[in-house]
């Protein structure tokens, strides 16, 4: 590793850092677990000036109840998220997807803050945030606001945080007796997701469908809510047939990515097929 | 000789120091006052260099010199290569480009600074003006004679044309065919990535004129040789030293500019000079394996019999010749007979030269493609005669009286079995039931597909006539004063465990404890000339010069024990340790009594029978270095060399067989059984043996399953990272159900084959083979590795 050099500086409050942060401007880079920006420094693609190690200010690191939610410090790794009993009891959905994230070594550093605030259009935990409706918690110069899931994941790489702003913590929602589940296919090289389908279904008994709520990352620029899928499923009982034509929507409205590890339509496709499973999942 | 050792499951000595974290590599040696060294690379795959202005680097305060190719060209020679081919085309390769560069990636220059981020940070600092030009990229269009020549000093682009011709005559094979089977296969490019990539520190003092060179190599020795002749440095001035290596998979069998320019920049500076590979140069810079677009043709009967083969192949060789670039597809041409009997061969070859990193030995280097194009082609051959592709396979093996075995391409394949490890995988799988499963899940709508691959490799690298620089091995094996045995081997383990297993083969023949043996390698100030590792050579070339050494010291040592037992050398046994006098011939020891020379021994003045009685190797080696009671003419010590030259390569084989399910709807595979049935010859550490099998699967999986280096069409490198190259990771691997047979091979004493290629070699075909197996009903005959998801899921819905 041999990034351009840069200054370091670790805060160990929110206050500091946002002084920081209104300092440096964009000459600044807010570090958390590192597992998308220090590749990036390492290859040169980022270059910052100062590097803000966010990493000791107090109070990001915990995960607990507040009321019918759980509230999940931005600090929060991927393995706490995976390994934690209050999640997997109150937000299994959560859990499942934190553990189908990276490897062990990424999950024991990457954290849920960073990961969000990066906002990698193939990461997981978008698509499970916006199955969730979760609320995201920011804090800048003007105080705190909440900006819910559906209008935080702006465009590729991009969120609705300000520059001068800093993600403190996610507030998620019990899913209670909801059927959840997380399913993805992952880039062979990297473990991204080349598709991945968050699913959150209320319902009346096992068969009919209150409401539906379906994340879906990977396949384009971000991720996004498969309105199509939802709206295919909401008020319908849950037979094969619906959650087939349901699933066929998943895709729509998109402009899916093409690379070397999936074309457009292929992305697509994997998109219906693992919506269809992933509802199918949620529901066995 | 007892077995306390060979034969038996040791854990690795190696791996404490390893698994600690407290073993050195390359990177780990910290000397006082060293310079960083870090490499601008070409960001064209075709350009001239108009000029390269290194003001501005040069002023960045830290940075303490910058070389440019025309700074060193008439300083530092070629990086070479050792080809036999007469006709080869043999383009000038220097250490950093002049005027032209011909891949993304090419070495343009070299800043050496006080540490190296300042040196990284300089490297921005340089502005090389390109003229770019068209890129060569297509191998098949560069051998249909299109694209900018990329050596203008030659006339096309075709490095080597060669043609391989043998058994009886081909015309007439396909001519008496009731069929020709015919189909195209690919073997793409691979990057090797071994865990550590490569490093280099180089130490020169200007008062001893030694220079001393740290590489993380596989063949000390021979890199040496090239090094010193590269910067013209006396051979016995320069010290090669091989710390531990992180894997080479043949990568690091090969001598790089990295070496030579590093040592060049030490004699100039005189100070010691480091450079460490990045993991995204290691892709771009490091040797690609493979690299073959080939056409196979087959002549055979209904029957499946095979009478002739036909191989035109295109090796997509690279920008310039490494060590051994055009060996490798050489090497595919004499291994196209595979585990059978194929009267008539031919192999006509173009490799051609395109803007792209050389390709060079990667894990079987050469016999991964063979086998995999004769494995493949021998299912398309049972798909179209609508054989089982086991009888086909059977039918042509030749039968174990059958050996040696010569092959079309000249070979002599040395002993086998092939139907025994086919049998044993069969019965492994419960292949007539396997069958029937398949057959039951196809009519419910699932895609179950079964792979068999039936390979033969060669190994044991090999007779020097055969080989560009030495095929032969050496050893020293030497008894301390005290007993501890030291052993030098002229091989260059890198994880392949020879210090354990040769360790496992002395502590048996000397009968002391493993941990009193020493093996050390890797430091050519320290050890004889040796050739190193590669071929899954070590052990059996490698091991057999240690058995050869220790037996001239056994010998000695015996002549040392009858003495101080007062018997004849015959009365000696030795086992455990012990040397014992058996029995006493009287009137050999009434003879000795009167001999003068035995007349100055104490003992000799009571001459009188011992049997019983014992002396240890350990009270032998003290008395051989005290010297004062030894047999006449005998030199002082306990040690002895030996160069082992072998008569013949060995010839491994085995059968693997893979289950697999195909996700109908999306394609993906799912790996539900591997089995692999491998006959290495005798086994010293089956530990080793199945370690050795398991990576090398790993590593064959993912050539079929998720590895290729893609260059775009403008030659540019899309998968310079580990985020885009797919290697396989340990969840991605299926559990692998192994077993051998053992069948001895005569080349050597161990009757050890080698076993580090194996995995590799039988792997590739066999997951290929299943997944067109499972796919057979869509009419599909072969898809092009990797096997991504996506283009199963395309050739199921193509109509």
């Amino acid at each position: 590793m041999i990034p351009a050099s840069f200054d370091y500086h670790r805060p160990t409050s929110i206050e500091e850092t946002l002084s920081l942060l209104s300092k440096f401007g964009d000459d600044a880079k807010i570090l958390s677990g590192g597992h998308s920006l220090v590749p990036a420094m390492k290859l040169r693609l980022a270059q910052p000036g100062v590097i803000i190690d966010i990493g000791k200010v107090p109070g990001m690191s915990e995960i607990r109840q507040d009321g019918d939610a759980i509230v999940i410090g931005a600090l929060v790794t991927h393995y706490q998220v995976e390994s934690s009993d209050l999640v997997k009891r109150l937000c299994p959905l959560l859990a499942q997807t934190a553990e189908q994230i990276g490897d062990v070594q990424v999950r024991n550093r990457g954290t849920i803050g960073g990961s969000l605030a990066h906002s990698d259009p193939a990461a997981d935990y978008p698509a499970a945030m916006l199955a969730l409706g979760a609320e995201i918690t920011a804090v800048g110069p003007k105080g705190k606001r909440t900006i819910k899931a559906d209008d935080f994941f702006v465009d590729m790489l991009t969120t609705a945080l300000e520059p001068n702003e800093i993600l403190t913590e996610i507030r998620v929602p019990a899913t209670g007796s909801n059927k959840v589940a997380y399913l993805k296919v992952p880039q062979s090289a990297s473990g991204f997701a080349i598709v991945g389908v968050a699913v959150n279904l209320t319902t009346n008994g096992n068969s009919d469908c209150k409401s539906a709520r379906i994340g879906i990352t990977g396949l384009s620029a971000r991720a996004f809510r498969a309105n199509g899928v939802e709206s295919g499923l909401a008020g319908k009982a849950l037979d094969a047939p619906t959650i087939k034509s349901a699933s066929s929507k998943a895709a729509d409205g998109q402009d899916p990515l093409s690379d070397i590890h999936a074309s457009g339509d292929y992305r697509a496709h994997l998109a219906r097929v693992y919506t269809q499973r992933a509802i199918e999942q949620a529901l066995s | 000789m007892a077995s306390r050792y060979v034969g038996q499951k040791i854990k690795r000595t190696e791996d404490p120091r390893l698994i600690k974290g407290i073993g050195h590599y390359v990177d780990d040696i910290k000397l006082p006052d060293t310079l960083h060294c870090v490499i601008l690379h070409s960001i064209y795959a075709h350009a001239r260099i108009n000029s390269i202005d290194t003001e501005a680097a040069a002023a960045l305060p830290g940075v303490v010199a910058i070389y440019t190719g025309a700074d060193i060209k008439d300083k530092i020679g070629n990086v070479p290569v050792a080809s036999a081919l007469e006709t080869l085309k043999v383009p000038p390769h220097p250490v950093l480009a002049v005027d032209k560069v011909r891949y993304v990636g090419e070495p343009v220059a070299a800043v050496v600074a006080n540490d190296k981020y300042i040196a990284r940070d300089a490297l921005d600092l340089i502005v090389v003006d390109y003229d770019p030009l068209d890129a060569v990229v297509d191998p098949e269009k560069t051998a249909a004679g299109e694209g900018p020549l990329i050596h203008e000093q030659f006339s096309d682009n075709i490095a080597v044309t060669w043609k391989l011709e043998g058994g009886s005559s081909i015309d007439d094979a396909f001519k008496n065919a009731d069929r020709i089977v015919k189909q195209r296969l690919v073997n793409q490019r691979l990057a090797p990535i071994a865990m550590e990539p490569r490093g280099v520190l180089a130490r020169y003092l200007p008062g001893e004129n030694e220079l001393t060179l740290w590489s993380s190599t596989q063949i000390p020795h021979l890199m040496r040789t090239q090094v010193a002749l590269m910067i013209g440095l006396p051979e016995n001035r320069l010290r090669v030293i091989t710390p531990e290596v992180g894997g080479g998979f043949g990568s690091k069998l090969n001598v790089y500019g990295e070496e030579a320019l590093c040592s060049f920049i030490s004699m100039q500076l005189h100070r010691p000079v480091k450079w460490i590979e990045t993991r995204r140069e290691n892709i771009q810079n490091t040797i690609h394996g493979r690299g073959q677009i080939g056409n196979m043709e087959v002549a055979v009967k209904n029957d499946g019999t095979l009478l002739g083969l036909k191989y035109k192949v295109i090796a997509d060789l690279g920008a310039y010749h490494q060590l051994l670039t055009p060996a490798i597809p050489t090497l595919t041409g004499l291994m196209l007979s595979g585990a059978y009997k194929i009267p008539a061969i031919l192999m006509e070859l173009t490799g051609v030269f395109t803007n792209k990193v050389a390709t060079d030995a990667y894990r079987g280097a050469g016999r991964p493609e063979a086998t995999f194009i004769v494995e493949r082609i021998v299912d398309v051959v049972a798909q179209e005669l609508n054989l089982d592709p086991v009888d086909v396979r059977r039918r042509n093996f030749p039968k174990p009286n059958e050996f040696p075995f010569a092959t079309a391409t000249g070979l002599f394949y040395d002993s086998g079995n092939y139907d025994a490890a086919l049998d044993k995988a069969l019965e492994m799988v419960d292949y007539k039931e396997l069958r029937t499963q398949q057959k039951k899940a196809r009519d419910e709508g699932k895609l179950i597909g079964i792979g068999v691959s039936s390979y033969v490799e060669i190994c044991a690298l090999g007779p020097s006539a055969a080989m560009p620089a030495g095929g032969w091995e050496s050893a020293t094996v030497r008894v301390e004063p005290t007993g501890k045995v030291t052993v030098l081997t002229g091989t260059s383990p890198h994880g392949q465990g020879q210090e354990t297993s040769f360790a496992q083969i002395v502590a048996d023949s000397l009968g002391v404890d493993l941990n009193d043996v020493l093996v050390i390698h890797g430091d050519t100030s320290i050890v004889q000339y040796g050739i190193g590792t590669f071929g899954s050579r070590a052990t059996a070339v490698g091991g057999t010069a240690v058995v050869m050494a220790m037996d001239k010291v056994v010998t000695k040592a015996k002549k040392i024990a009858a003495h101080l037992l007062q018997a004849g050398d015959a009365e000696i046994s030795f086992d455990n340790g012990k040397f014992c006098c058996v029995t006493r011939a009287p009137e050999k020891a009434a003879a000795e009594g009167v001999g003068g020379a035995v007349v100055q021994s104490p003992a000799a003045a009571l001459p009188e029978p011992n049997p019983g009685k014992t002396v240890s190797i350990q009270e032998v080696a003290l008395a051989a270095h005290l010297a004062n009671n030894l047999p006449p003419d005998t030199e002082p010590g306990l040690s002895a060399t030996h160069f082992f030259e072998p008569k013949n390569f060995t010839f491994p084989f085995g059968t693997h067989i893979c289950v697999v399910e195909v996700d109908k709807e999306t394609g993906e595979i799912e790996i539900l059984r591997y089995v692999a049935v491998d006959d290495c010859g005798k086994v010293i550490n089956p530990l080793l043996v199945h370690g050795q099998v398991h990576g090398g699967i790993v590593q064959g999986l993912g050539q079929a399953l998720y590895e290729e280096v893609v260059y775009d069409e403008t030659g540019q490198l899309i998968t310079g990272t580990l985020m885009d190259y797919a290697v396989p990771k340990a969840h991605q691997m299926p559990r692998m159900e192994l077993d051998r047979t053992e069948t001895p091979t005569d080349v050597n004493p161990l009757g050890i084959k080698g076993v580090g290629e194996a995995g590799t070699i039988g792997a590739t075909p066999c997951i290929v083979n299943a997944v067109v197996d499972a796919l057979s009903q869509f009419g599909v005959r072969d898809i092009e590795m990797p096997l991504k998801p996506e283009k199963l899921w395309r050739l199921m819905n193509q109509n």
